[in-house]
């Protein structure tokens, strides 16, 4: 029985990615959608925040190191209160407080800059060691892109993590197969992902990304253990919840987005 | 800490990170395999809790140096100057310095003064890398005394810094009563003739190419530009204007360092002629600094030849 809950919450994470992306008619938008499942169980359940104090001493962090899906981040930061909805339909325009990247310094609620990509999950490491020295009790939640895994210093710091035991840092791959140029496994394979994360000293979770349930649960079995970081590879569809951005395939990564397509996305994802 | 002729760069660095690390619960140093040639090392056994010898994995430190400095923290990161900028500077463009987090940054044994570790540690181009970057501050220290009197001003700056030191111990220019401000050059001798702008090593190299040319009856004045930015133009503007000559010294190679900045700043303000001493379109070697000098004429017989271009130019 799916919380109904997170299932509308990501409705509308889905819906605002649309009028977002749909807004300039460009985006990342494959990916974005891919993960609005993850960060609705985050920001409706587990995540420490608030909206009305983004600098909230304690807080939870999330770091989207896959920073290209801004506009996912933006979509939930909307839809839970940090700043008004219509702010989506400025994405990338000049002087925007939304860059197609996360920002730290530019969006109220994004705690780390990323988008050079492998850089913002050390970032996330660095982030939990200081929690750790901080004794906070924070939890650091860190998103990582499939194809942002071939980045070296992913590995770099997967390794030290594991290697200082870090364990208040929950890290995700959305695994969604593809990158920009055509499918993981046509230009730089991934599999074994779990085997490899393990080999780095992470307890690991496979499960269905796009299942508020599965990821619930997943997050509720990580938060409680203990003495290594927790990976959870959600396998997901990228474009989740949209037709033509599922069929585009490896086409979905960025596209474009006509008046026509927005007002079609948003009817299929509210079922009408 | 009491300086003398004999004192080591690395000494005062370690103990300015005694010092901070003392006095400020929120520094913490991360090492990436070369604490025990920074002399860091020993700090590992006072601050158990706060120094991190992560590995090789210069990027990782970088930027997980970023992640601590988001959480409140005051990290300093080390290691040799070329993978302290080159390896990782991607990261100190993103996650550092566009992320405006205050990261100081220790690159050890720069240019030539890298001597047998040869070309592949030698950076001669990590001025050149950084100094395009939004304001991070670069700063070469001339000897262990500026240094010791440079480091809490560094410490303080509220942008990152990149220092690029010798680990050993270069001649002893300062004193303790000279006044060192990380933002303004230094006018270590006056001269009427010609100027000589310089950094690190080769500050003591135009000090002995200004004696050589008083033999001659030729007045020189040496600036030491120990910050490469943000460069004090107001100094060398002004030196220029009474010299009407200006010459650059440096252990780098002369394009996007010492030289550019000078010319920058000269050619907007006060063109006068400019010839330079530095590294010029070679890779570093292997070598002792003596022989490396000659490889890449960074001698005093050099800088006294370009004194004189300069002045035949005027």
């Amino acid at each position: 029985m799916r919380n109904q809950n997170l299932v509308a919450l990501a409705q509308n994470i889905r819906e605002n990615i649309v009028n977002c992306i749909g807004s300039l008619g460009v985006g990342h938008i494959g990916g974005c959608l891919s993960i609005a499942d993850l960060l609705a169980v985050l920001y409706g359940k587990h995540l420490k925040y608030d909206a009305t104090n983004p600098q909230m001493e304690g807080r939870d962090r999330l770091v989207c190191s896959k920073g290209h899906a801004g506009p996912a981040i933006y979509a939930v930061l909307a839809e839970v209160g940090f700043f008004p909805k219509e702010v989506l339909e400025t994405l990338n325009q000049g002087g925007t407080t939304l860059p197609s990247h996360c920002d730290m310094n530019k969006t109220p609620g994004v705690d780390m800059t990323a988008g050079s990509l492998g850089q913002g999950f050390s970032c996330a490491v660095g982030v939990a060691l200081g929690s750790r020295l901080r004794k906070d009790g924070a939890t650091v939640y860190a998103i990582i892109g499939d194809g942002e895994s071939q980045e070296g210093q992913i590995w770099e710091a997967a390794m030290y993590a594991g290697h200082a035991k870090l364990d208040n840092i929950i890290a995700f791959t959305d695994y969604n197969k593809m990158q920009l140029d055509n499918y993981i496994s046509a230009i730089n394979e991934l599999s074994p992902l779990d085997k490899k994360w393990e080999a780095f000293g992470w307890k690991v979770w496979v499960i269905d990304g796009n299942d508020v349930d599965a990821i619930d649960n997943a997050i509720t079995e990580a938060k409680a253990y203990e003495g290594k970081p927790k990976m959870i590879i959600m396998n997901t569809v990228k474009g989740k919840g949209v037709s033509y951005v599922e069929n585009a395939l490896v086409g979905s990564h960025s596209m474009s987005i006509t008046p026509e397509m927005r007002a079609q996305g948003i009817k299929e994802i509210r079922g009408e | 800490m009491e300086i003398n002729e004999k004192t080591l760069m690395k000494e005062v660095l370690v103990d300015h990170m005694r010092n901070v690390l003392s006095s400020d619960p929120n520094v913490v140093m991360l090492d990436a395999d070369l604490a025990k040639c920074a002399g860091t090392n020993v700090l590992y056994k006072e601050f158990p809790d706060r120094c991190f010898d992560i590995g090789i994995a210069e990027a990782n430190m970088a930027s997980m140096a970023a992640g601590l400095s988001s959480y409140g923290f005051k990290p300093y990161i080390s290691s040799f100057a070329p993978f302290a900028t080159r390896r990782c500077a991607d990261q100190i463009m993103i996650s550092i310095c566009y992320a405006q987090q205050n990261v100081k940054i220790i690159g050890t044994d720069p240019g030539i003064s890298a001597e047998l570790n040869g070309g592949t540690h030698m950076a001669l181009e990590d001025i050149g890398m950084l100094r395009s970057i939004p304001n991070i501050l670069i700063y070469e220290p001339t000897d262990t005394m500026e240094f010791a009197k440079a480091l809490p001003q560094i410490h303080a700056y509220p942008y990152p810094c990149y220092v690029r030191m010798h680990r050993k111990c270069p001649a002893l220019l300062t004193k303790e009563s000279d006044e060192v401000n990380i933002l303004k050059a230094r006018i270590m001798r006056q001269g009427t003739d010609c100027t000589i702008v310089a950094s690190g090593i080769m500050v003591e190299t135009a000090l002995q190419a200004a004696d050589e040319m008083a033999k001659e009856g030729v007045s020189v004045e040496v600036v030491c530009c120990h910050t490469v930015k943000p460069i004090d133009g107001d100094t060398i503007v002004a030196s220029a204007k009474k010299t009407g000559a200006v010459v650059t010294a440096e252990n780098h190679n002369v394009m996007g360092a010492l030289r550019s900045a000078v010319c920058e700043v000269l050619s907007e303000n006060y063109p006068v002629p400019v010839e330079s001493v530095g590294v010029k379109e070679k890779f570093g070697e292997v070598g002792k600094v003596p022989y490396l000098r000659k490889a890449m004429n960074m001698e005093v017989c050099d800088v006294v030849s370009a004194v004189k271009k300069a002045i035949a130019r005027k």
